[in-house]
């Protein structure tokens, strides 16, 4: 997995609420085997109409707008647990999605893929949208040892919370797999001491 | 101090906990299907494991199989080659599959229970959120992404943070023609597309107590909606009197032992749940959404609300959803006109939602400006319903049934619901393009289903029955 410590970059603000899987990446973009490509298909239908042609009052369709942070409206990845989602936007090259609130399973997705989801309180939210939507060239600090964002322009800044384990693994680059494989053994033990054949 | 069922469930799991690590919880049975899966595979591959223990993994194609001509090849290439590519991964690891042309193929959250692999106590995952549905037989179910697929692939255990725990009682008896589905859209309009967020939701109260099986497997099914890691139900003798004699059930002393076991599984009296939410079976109407989250339902005679009473901060999305439906401001969905009428789903293509569907239009036909699909979740319930002669109905009725998968549900494979269109749907998802791109969805129940599909119209089922 990719390591994470620190951003420093503009944004693309999304301020919409709810935003699903769905919207993330249609269903009828699921059926690749691989990890690679989702990216030319995030946001499908905001960013394209029945056409193919990019519609032009989306976001990630004006120019002005660009960067490797995403911000958007609260519940952000609600609905199915497709991790093609975070690949999606990992792929398009976002690498932090900042909003007030996630769904549990998206957020989960994006710490197993090495994008940092980072949760910060209402105002604070729309504090980086008013003053992205003032200057779109104003860029957003992200330190994942310290756990803070700042808004460059204005040096205010916010802690996030991160588990302590997910931190490590970002930084580190190590995924869950690499951390249960050592502990095989006990997972053993732990079937033997199982009360009756769960399976069959 | 007494423990909750999901502690219950939950602290039996317990590999090992961690001060600072999340726990790593054991998992009983892995569902798979073909849509999160390959990549999981193939991680595998790359880190040259095998799967720890393929005989508590179970797979099918649900997702992206068409539901015409299940004999033949599949036509589209790139769903061909993902449902190949499980036949292939399945035999390469020494996984069961129920795939295609199996007589228990079907969508995963039906097969499981039906087969009797879904058991009260279980911890069971699969990459797919409405894994919730298992939860109905008192075991912790929950989806996960393919980064997880494959670790539970390669050790059977994920490593998980414990989660809060809320109960919701649902009390007193439902009136004629609402049903578990409705108690599930009514709940999730009540809190919130994401206000189960974090929690392991505990459904209880006489009025859950008295569903069937079937019914308790909407309800926990549709727990994701809320934003909940999952939904369940403590097991009571309906849930033993279903899964008895299943498939793939425990037999003779294993039975004993394991019935044992479940009548143990029940939140203890003094057990503290960190939420608490109340409800009355009596306030509950037939349920529609009208907007495009789950969250965004009322009872059908009800008036859409309006964008000036929605949270200031919330306006913007409110409008663009209702927007994007076509409806305005405090209008009523009654008698709104429907194109498409979808029957099927994880949350209602069980045999049970299907005979309720029979027995409403037995002798009536469908409205001519709708067409109407029914899918059934699996090859037994297609089976079932051939049987007991409730396919004859339904092409009387001029119904569509077709065969088993996921469907109109997710638009992954050619059912998709024409832009613009409005289809009347008994799945659990009303996102924009959820059932095709442009696809403007109303969710509601199998019965409120069938009588949009005989009148061509939103209408409030009390009325026909
Ligand atoms: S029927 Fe729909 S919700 Fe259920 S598993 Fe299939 S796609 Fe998911």
């Amino acid at each position: 997995m990719k390591k994470f410590e620190k951003l420093k970059s503009r944004i693309v603000p999304l301020p919409i609420e709810n935003i699903d899987t769905d919207q993330i990446i249609p269903a009828r973009f699921l059926k690749a085997t691989t990890r690679e490509g989702f990216g030319d298909n995030l946001f499908r239908d905001w960013r394209f109409d029945s056409n193919n042609e990019p519609k032009q009052d989306f976001v990630m369709n004006d120019p002005t707008y660009t960067g490797r942070i995403l911000v958007a409206g609260k519940n952000f990845g609600c609905g199915s647990s497709r991790e093609h989602a975070a690949w999606a936007i990992q792929d398009y090259g976002f690498d932090v999605v900042i909003s007030s609130f996630f769904a549990d399973i998206f957020k989960g997705n994006a710490l197993n893929n090495g994008v940092l989801p980072i949760t910060v309180p209402e105002e604070f939210l729309e504090k980086i949208f008013a003053v992205t939507f003032a200057n779109p060239e104003a860029e957003i600090l992200v330190d994942l040892e310290a756990q803070t964002v700042t808004l460059a322009e204005t040096g205010e800044q916010i802690e996030f919370e991160i588990n302590p384990y997910k931190k490590s693994c970002l930084i580190n680059g190590y995924d869950d797999i690499d951390f249960i494989l050592s502990h095989t053994a006990e997972i053993e033990n732990f079937e033997q001491t199982r009360p009756f054949s769960f399976y069959r | 101090m007494g423990k909750t069922l999901v502690e219950k469930i939950w602290d039996a799991h317990v590999v090992k906990s961690q001060e600072g690590f999340p726990d790593i919880l054991y998992i009983d049975t892995h569902l798979i299907h073909e849509v999160t899966s390959p990549q999981a595979f193939d991680g595998l591959r790359k880190r040259g494991l095998p799967v720890y223990r393929p005989q508590q993994t179970v797979a099918t194609a649900d997702h992206n199989v068409p539901t015409l001509n299940q004999h033949l090849p599949i036509q589209e290439e790139l769903s061909r080659y993902q449902v190949d590519m499980l036949t292939k991964n399945c035999k390469e690891f020494g996984i069961e599959l129920y795939g295609l042309g199996h007589p228990y193929q079907g969508i995963v959250h039906v097969i499981g229970p039906e087969l009797g692999i879904t058991q009260p106590g279980k911890t069971m995952v699969c990459g797919d959120s409405h894994t919730s549905t298992h939860g109905a037989f008192g075991a912790i179910a929950f989806g996960i992404g393919t980064s997880q697929v494959e670790q539970v692939f390669a050790t059977q255990c994920l490593l998980q943070q414990k989660p809060k725990t809320m109960k919701i009682e649902v009390n007193g008896s439902l009136g004629a023609g609402v049903g578990a589905k409705d108690i599930i859209l009514y709940i999730i309009s009540k809190i919130s597309a994401a206000g189960g967020t974090g929690y392991f939701v505990e459904y209880a109260g006489s009025a859950i107590r008295s569903l069937s099986m079937e019914g308790r497997m909407t309800i926990c099914n549709m727990s994701i909606e809320m934003g909940a890691r999952g939904g369940l139900i403590a097991p009571d003798q309906t849930t033993f009197d279903y899964i008895y004699g299943r498939e793939l059930a425990p037999k003779g002393e294993k039975w004993d032992e394991a019935l044992a076991y479940w009548e143990t599984l029940y939140s203890d009296e003094d057990a503290q749940f960190d939420e608490v939410l109340v409800f009355e079976a009596a306030d509950i109407q037939p349920m529609i959404t009208y907007g495009t989250n789950p969250g965004m339902g009322i009872g059908v005679t009800e008036n859409i609300p309006t964008t000036a009473s929605q949270p200031e901060s919330e306006q913007p999305s409110y409008k663009k959803a209702l927007g994007y439906m076509g409806f305005q401001d405090g209008e009523k969905v009654l008698g709104k006109p429907v194109d498409y009428v979808f029957i099927g789903s994880c949350t209602n293509s069980r045999i049970e939602d299907l005979r309720q569907v029979a027995a409403f239009v037995q002798g009536k036909q469908k409205a001519e400006n709708v067409e109407v699909w029914i899918v059934p979740g699996s090859k037994q319930v297609e089976a079932q319903a051939k049987q007991e002669g409730i396919d004859k109905i339904f092409q009387e009725a001029g119904f569509m049934l077709r065969e088993p998968g996921c469907s109109a549900c997710l638009g992954m494979n050619e059912d998709k619901i024409p832009a613009g269109k409005y289809c009347v749907s008994t799945s659990n998802r009303n996102f924009e393009g959820r059932q095709g791109p442009n696809a403007r969805t109303m969710l509601v129940s199998p019965l409120t289903a069938a009588a949009a599909a005989i009148t061509g119209k939103v209408v409030d089922v009390r009325e026909l029955i």
